[in-house]
């Protein structure tokens, strides 16, 4: 089975932007007690000169960033096959190891392309469980490594990987009390290849995906007030799509990707409003005094989940899209916010701060139906959490040393991993949809 | 008096709070009477919040403090017309601190 990787151009355009944009560097913090022992054996090369991208390595990094997997170091090897004939299942049963991937790669017949042959197996069952041939540029070796990654994980937890996924988030580089750089950027999950896709020195905020993953809205201070954009990812075409006066914010996609839903303040105090995106009529989904903010739709586009103060302290709530009273889905908290729901629609990620005494912001996971509430974090400033499309992990900003990181934590609170930027602050990430 | 007040255009807020301290009334009084008085004069009210919590959240606390120094400069004879309402949140804070002092210097209206 031959599959060519896609987004070729996109690719070679983003990454002759990549110069500028923050540099983030994964650092696993915390992993899980009994990780599953596989071996990741080095890819075979037939070329002459080395490869830039170890296609192994890049697998091998992906299956210990999400904590479950713990991979055999290359010395400890006893063989290293680069293919089904050459493996002995007793090699790899003597190092306790319960899966084993090995692959060769070569040049593709006829064109620049390279082709990266893998194989994966059981070592108990001395089974053979995947195989398959991928062919891409050189340049997109690293895309390989994590379509590898999504196979194998998905073999082996039954649940589809999110390795070829992207994050966007905001940088803010302090220059000057008079000058902040404030950037969004895109990069791989583990914050690789990150590049510039706006640049201002007003602040930006709120980057969030389509659903389709080819546009992005975000808010921009560009002229003076903040205003909602939308930019095509490949080709960098912006258009604004809100003048209200007043505060225009939080934009997100509902997930069929006909409206938008926004915040505005133009009718005295921010209420949550839907843009259909077609006629650019506005439905109001809430009318309060009090400020109702942080919109996030359910996977059925039917309604949508807010934060509102109208108690006093933030809580998070519930309404229709047709309007409606809204239900109020959080109360034992000092200040709950942001909330959003995971894909089974029942459990509800959010910012909580669980007394007025405790000051501390925590991401936390809260199932409507049990009432059971996990917290997740222990960091204290912690906010604009994210989830992964496959429902596994969340991305959310925090500080550590007085700066700006982004962290990562399974649903389960058992794996994290840290993202922190080289230079500046980071912070709201935004988990991209599945790309492939 | 006058000259001194009209020089005071920063003014900060207690935690959670969206009024404006009850101290800073007479020096926004001022503020208020000498738009009144100089209708082609326009000020833009900036508002902003400690990064304590959600930034989008802190956007609506932002705009809740610049409008509640609006409100008063038109108590005191301003016309809505002259004056502009921003809310940055905290995405410009005054300090970059994370104590309690710089979290007070964040909370704050500026008037431009």
């Amino acid at each position: 089975m031959i599959k060519t990787l896609r987004n070729l151009a996109a690719l070679a355009l983003l990454l002759a932007q990549s110069v500028m944009a923050a540099e983030l560097n994964i650092e696993i913090t915390q992993g899980v007690d009994n990780p599953i022992p596989i071996a990741v054996v080095p890819f075979s090369w037939e070329g002459a000169n080395a490869l830039s991208e170890d296609v192994a390595a890049i697998v091998a990094a992906d299956l210990q960033q999400v904590g479950e997997f713990r991979a055999l170091p290359r010395g400890n090897m006893l063989s290293m096959p680069d293919e089904a004939a050459e493996v002995f299942f007793r090699d790899w049963r003597i190092l306790a190891q319960d899966y084993v991937l090995v692959g060769k790669i070569s040049h593709s017949p006829g064109s620049q392309l390279v082709q990266v042959q893998y194989e994966f197996f059981d070592v108990a069952r001395e089974q053979k469980l995947v195989g398959e041939v991928l062919t891409g540029s050189m340049s997109q070796l690293r895309d390989i490594g994590h379509e590898i990654s999504n196979v194998v994980y998905e073999q082996v937890t039954g649940i589809r990987g999110a390795f070829s996924t992207e994050i966007l988030y905001v940088s803010a580089e302090f220059m000057s009390p008079e000058l902040t750089y404030y950037r969004i950027e895109k990069s791989d999950y583990d914050g690789r290849r990150s590049q510039v896709l706006v640049e201002s020195q007003e602040p930006l905020m709120s980057p969030t995906w389509s659903p389709d993953g080819s546009q992005v809205a975000y808010l921009s201070f560009e002229t003076n007030l903040p205003r909602i954009y939308i930019q095509e990812i490949a080709t960098g075409q912006r258009r604004q799509i809100t003048d209200f006066p007043g505060i225009n914010s939080s934009p997100v996609w509902s997930p069929d990707g006909t409206k938008l839903a926004m915040v505005l303040s133009k009718d005295g105090s921010p209420d949550v409003y839907v843009m259909d995106l077609m006629t650019n009529q506005l439905t109001r989904l809430t009318d309060h005094p009090r400020a109702e903010t942080e919109p996030s739709w359910s996977a059925d586009s039917r309604s949508v989940v807010f934060t509102s103060d109208r108690t006093g302290q933030p809580q998070i709530y519930q309404v229709g899209i047709n309007g409606g009273f809204p239900e109020r889905l959080t109360f034992d908290c000092f200040y709950c916010a942001k909330g959003r729901f995971l894909p089974d629609g029942k459990n509800l990620v959010h910012v909580r701060r669980d007394t007025r005494e405790d000051n501390s912001y925590s991401i936390a996971i809260f199932n409507i139906e049990t009432q059971r509430l996990i917290t997740l974090t222990d960091t204290s400033l912690d906010e604009s959490p994210s989830v992964a499309p496959n429902g596994s992990m969340i991305m959310f900003a925090t500080k550590v040393n007085g700066k700006g990181v982004l962290d990562a934590v399974s649903i389960d609170g058992r794996v994290k991993f840290r993202l922190p930027s080289a230079q500046g602050d980071v912070r709201e990430p935004s988990w991209s949809p599945f790309l492939n | 008096m006058e000259a001194a007040a009209l020089a005071t255009t920063v003014f900060y807020f207690d935690f959670d709070v969206s009024e404006f301290m009850a101290s800073d009334r007479d020096v926004l009084a001022i503020h208020g009477r000498n738009l009144a008085a100089n209708s082609s004069r326009r000020i833009r009210l900036e508002g902003h919040a400690d990064e304590r919590g959600t930034r989008e959240y802190n956007l609506a606390l932002g705009e809740r403090r610049a409008n509640s120094i609006r409100d008063y400069l038109v108590v005191n004879g301003a016309s809505l017309s002259q004056i502009e309402t921003v809310s940055y949140g905290e995405e410009r804070p005054a300090d970059t601190g994370q104590t309690e002092a710089s979290y007070r210097l964040n909370r704050r209206v500026e008037i431009k």
